[in-house]
């Protein structure tokens, strides 16, 4: 994990762009704690619960991944730890606990010291997430200006800098969003969440309008930064193989739950969750044999009027008639997290297991017994 | 003579965006089309559900009843100009006597027929032709669609009352027909291009791909498919045509240009001014007649606003949400 | 470019309609009007100008109607529009510009103010949401913009010129006891005659452009870049103005420019209700006087200016809008 006097060097920069207020977490102890994290909407046909007790933690530089289909609730649960819901979504249950501090119920005024210098966002659009009627400039000063930077070479010299940072020649500080192509806009969007070199940067499908060869060179572009400015992402995406390429974690979530969660190799190279077999099934493999394509049939559930039990049995190929009953807890599986019954500890020792804790700490084992679907890569 | 209150006005150029137009709109749903009698249910509820849209229908029905029957509230005959004159608020004269001795609430009572008769009439015929023109243009499109859509803006754009004016100033004071007449032809413009962009909006909407596809004609899909789908918008459309008619008839006939011995609200205006009742002291005959004109105004202006927040969900009143405290 | 000249090509269309509007309608009318109004003035006015207007209207002429129509749009843009017959021998121009500076003054500030007030307190309620002004306001306001403008101006009359005292009620000054001249004296004399007439324009105004801001903000402020603006940490208000604000009142205005003609309408009948001797109290008199090339003027001199307030919100749109300057 690089340290704060290395960024400095990296970045070149005057101190008081990356100064963040309170200090950083002792190593070991997570940058950012979800625990039990519950959001709703609430709407004409009933409250609907788009994000249900999903608890994780990130340490310091790591990249986790969360894959799941449209609806899954993976960008509520983004925008829930950034703060950033608005009317009829609100955090109903559960913490956000972000460099020591809670973050739940604090006011845009009270958040706004961190956001940006801490924790920064870059959203799926970046047509839509870039103020039309303003330049690229204009949005780069905009933060910096809110934050105390006044000097005008400053604001200039940082911007042209991220800019760079990001491969884009600074006369397009002039330019407006709609001048620009896709990726020279997704990449401006990123390089705006640089402006700080928070310790966060949350990342909601961003490659997902970009074709797929600009795809991976943001990816890349993406991890490098990472690996130069040191900060912890946390990436959405909908397409688990381009992540996992990337990501030291990946969580998949289903339904508004997490259905799985653990080391992305482990986790991409012996799915547990039947969801997440169907899903890496769903991505064939270039070099490997000539698989028969099997999707998922069906479609998720409604999650104002969810099945009873857990809530991927109506799709599951594995499915038994306890699931139809019974909603499973996330079990611990030698370092994964998996939310399936058939994973779940044996009666016998249903005493000692408890539900999983939340760092991937090893604990008392759990009787594996499940097939796992050598997917390939 | 106010501009209908709609979602989002539509600038010249761009589609506008609009209630109902929006695929994930709440309304008629958005992957198939619903039956008309399950839509007309739901607007049921959410007429009934929404405050403003209660408040509105109650107005509208009471000023139906009074238009239906007339002779049941107002036990006078309006033109008879049988009282003694200028008598002020009584038992016997709920408002009192006009400066022809006539009773005043009776006027008002009977003259509601008028205005109903004025605003579904012109309402349902300028809205005819604005769902003809406007839907026609989004179907037709290249060159029928510049040119209807040209005439429509045009006719937008010239003003309408000083065109009304000198009109009516031709026909010397025609009555009610023509009156209905001039400003069906003329007002039909605003909504025609509302009706057109949300037609435009729904030309590739997958049922409507879907019913391409299976062979139906052009007009099949139009009649059929498409018109159903706007409904919410078609009524509204309406329903702010006839608050047009309602204040540029009562317009017209305040200044004269009706027929003035008609009996309606705007004619009763009309007296009034005539023989200068604010000045001496018959105020009643100038408030009476135009806070009806307001308060029918207000019942569509109402619903139709009811159903601006019926069609897009996110206009609705927000209830205050309790803040989780961390 | 294209954009502007489409547009410039759209409002000569328009105004070529409202001048044909103006030459076919006193031909087309059962009951020959222009016949019945030239035998009503007939001894009023001068052999020449009777055959002027003979010519202009097309009665007892032999020409064709094509060449009436070339010799009346002739006629119009060398801006002679003949003799007015209400107030001969004034020209029809000359008799317009003493009325056209009322006319401005009270439906321009009227407007420009109602304007400013509406989209402010449409920005506001609509950022607050749920707060005591978004649900007081929107039902408040649908009602006034449903109320006549006469009405409300009669009503003003009552309450503040007739009960209260406090305010004149007729004409734009008082005319047995003072002339208009640049002094102090005038200058009172035409503010205090101008507060109700404006005020009735105004309340019965502002509503509609209340809630037709009101609703653009909220669907503005639903947008993933206001989203943005709050994760940058932006205070709110200049999320709300800069971000919000300016991108939600794009599409309003030529919206507003166009609603133009109906403040027209409305001007006309609150100048009727005070007797304010503006261009609209003038077609009034010119319709109900039978004064056909003073009514044809005026039309197309209100016509022209609602193209023209089209226009500037063009203009600004575009200054605004930077999209609009690279395309098109």
């Amino acid at each position: 994990m690089p340290d704060q006097t290395d960024q400095m060097d990296q970045a070149g920069q005057p101190a008081r762009l990356a100064q963040r207020p309170g200090a950083p977490p002792p190593p070991g102890r997570p940058m950012l704690d979800v625990s039990g994290l519950t959001v709703e909407y609430v709407m004409d046909r009933g409250v609907v619960r788009a994000v249900d007790d999903v608890s994780f933690d990130l340490m310091a530089g790591e990249f986790i991944g969360v894959v799941g289909e449209s609806g899954c609730g993976k960008s509520t649960l983004l925008f829930a730890i950034a703060q950033l819901l608005a009317a009829p979504a609100a955090i109903t249950g559960g913490g956000v606990t972000f460099r020591g501090q809670s973050m739940v119920g604090l006011t845009d005024r009270q958040l706004a010291a961190i956001r940006w210098k801490d924790l920064s966002v870059v959203m799926q659009s970046a047509m839509n997430a870039l103020n039309p009627i303003k330049s690229i400039g204009a949005q780069f000063k905009d933060a910096m200006r809110a934050h105390g930077v006044t000097s005008a070479a400053e604001i200039a010299g940082r911007s042209a800098e991220v800019l760079q940072m990001v491969g884009i020649d600074p006369v397009h500080l002039g330019s407006y969003p709609h001048q620009l192509s896709g990726g020279m806009r997704q990449r401006s969007m990123i390089a705006m969440a640089m402006l700080f070199t928070p310790d966060l940067v949350i990342m909601d499908e961003p490659t997902s309008a970009l074709d797929v060869v600009a795809q991976r060179s943001l990816m890349v572009q993406i991890k490098d930064l990472q690996q130069r400015l040191g900060f912890a992402i946390i990436f959405v995406t909908h397409d688990m193989s381009l992540v996992s390429h990337f990501s030291d974690r990946l969580m998949v979530m289903y339904a508004g739950q997490m259905a799985e969660f653990g080391p992305t190799r482990q986790v991409f190279d012996t799915p547990l969750h039947p969801y997440s077999i169907g899903l890496l099934e769903a991505f064939p493999s270039i070099r490997g044999p000539r698989v028969p394509l099997t999707g998922i049939p069906g479609s998720p559930p409604d999650l104002a009027h969810l099945p009873p039990g857990c809530r991927f049995a109506p799709r599951c190929p594995k499915v038994m008639d306890s699931c139809r009953e019974i909603s499973p807890e996330l079990y611990l599986v030698g370092g994964v997290e998996v939310r399936c019954l058939l994973h779940a500890p044996s009666a016998a020792a249903a005493a000692s297991t408890a539900p999983a804790s939340s760092t991937g700490a090893a604990s008392t084992g759990t009787t594996p017994g499940h097939d796992s679907g050598g997917a390939d890569e | 003579m106010s501009l209908p209150i709609s979602g989002v006005p539509t600038a010249v150029d761009q589609p506008g965006q609009l209630p109902g137009a929006q695929p994930g709109a709440a309304g008629p749903g958005p992957a198939a089309r619903q039956p008309t009698t399950h839509a007309l249910a739901r607007m049921g509820r959410a007429i009934r559900s929404n405050r403003k849209a209660t408040v509105g229908t109650v107005l509208l029905a009471i000023f139906l009843f009074a238009a239906l029957f007339p002779g049941l509230i107002a036990k006078d005959d309006p033109g008879a100009d049988a009282y003694q004159p200028k008598l002020g608020i009584s038992t016997a004269h709920l408002l009192g006597t006009t400066a022809q001795g006539q009773d005043m609430w009776a006027q008002l009572v009977w003259g509601t027929r008028n205005v109903m008769i004025i605003a579904f009439v012109v309402g349902l015929a300028a809205t005819g032709i604005a769902v003809l023109i406007g839907v026609a243009a989004a179907y037709l499109g290249g060159l029928w669609d510049g040119s209807l859509s040209l005439l429509t803006d045009v006719l937008l754009v010239i003003p309408l009352f000083p065109l009304l004016i000198i009109i009516a100033g031709y026909a010397h004071g025609g009555g009610t027909l023509v009156l209905i007449l001039v400003i069906t032809v003329t007002s039909w413009s605003y909504t025609a291009r509302q009706l057109r962009s949300q037609a435009l909006s729904l030309r590739h909407r997958d049922f409507l791909e879907a019913a391409k596809v299976r062979g139906e004609r052009r007009l099949y899909i139009i009649v059929v498919e498409v018109i159903p789908t706007m409904t919410s918008l078609i009524v509204a459309a309406f329903l702010t045509n006839a608050l047009y008619a309602v204040l540029f008839a009562s317009s017209l006939q305040f200044i004269g240009l009706g027929n003035p011995n008609t009996q309606s609200w705007g004619t009763m205006l009309y007296w009034a001014e005539n023989e200068a009742a604010l000045q001496t002291g018959q105020a009643m005959w100038a408030i009476a007649p135009g806070l009806c004109i307001a308060l029918l105004g207000a019942a569509f202006a109402l619903l139709n606003y009811a159903f601006d927040e019926i069609g897009n969900p996110a206009l609705r009143p927000v209830r205050r949400r309790r803040r989780k405290r961390a | 470019m294209r954009f502007a000249l489409r547009r410039l090509g759209f409002f000569v269309v328009t105004l070529w309609v409202a001048l044909t509007l103006n030459f076919l309608l006193p031909r087309l009318m059962p009951g020959n009007p222009a016949l019945a109004m030239l035998a009503k003035f007939h001894g009023q006015i001068g052999p020449g100008t009777l055959h002027a207007l003979e010519v202009l209207f097309g009665v007892n002429t032999q020409q064709s109607l094509w060449s009436q129509y070339v010799t009346y749009l002739h006629h119009v843009f060398t801006l002679n529009f003949g003799p007015s017959l209400d107030f001969y021998p004034e020209s029809v121009t000359s008799v317009i510009g003493s009325a056209i500076w009322w006319t401005l003054g009270l439906v321009g500030v009227a407007t420009i103010l109602a304007f400013v007030l509406g989209t402010g307190l449409g920005i506001v309620s609509a950022w607050k949401r749920g707060g005591r002004l978004d649900s007081v306001l929107p039902p408040v306001f649908v009602i006034t913009s449903a109320i006549p403008y006469f009405w409300m101006g009669m009503v003003l009359v009552l309450i503040f010129g007739f009960t209260l005292g406090w305010l004149p009620t007729q004409g734009g000054y008082y005319v047995s006891t003072d002339s208009p001249g640049l002094n102090w004296i005038f200058f009172q004399d035409v503010l205090s005659h101008a507060v109700l007439p404006a005020l009735a324009l105004i309340i019965t105004l502002i509503g509609t452009w209340i809630l037709t801001m009101r609703n653009t903000m909220i669907t503005t402020l639903a947008e993933d870049y206001v989203r943005m603006a709050r994760a940058k940490g932006l205070p709110g208000r200049r999320i709300m103005l800069d971000y919000a604000a300016r991108n939600a009142i794009l599409p309003n205005l030529t919206g507003f420019a166009m609603s133009l003609g109906f403040v027209v309408g409305g001007a006309i009948l609150i100048e009727y209700v005070f007797n304010y001797p503006g261009v609209g109290y003038m077609l009034l008199q010119a319709v109900q006087g039978e004064d056909y090339p003073l009514e044809q003027a005026l039309f197309l001199l209100i016509t022209v200016a609602v193209l023209v307030a089209i226009l500037i919100a063009d203009i600004a749109t575009a200054l605004l809008d930077p999209r609009t300057r690279t395309s098109g």
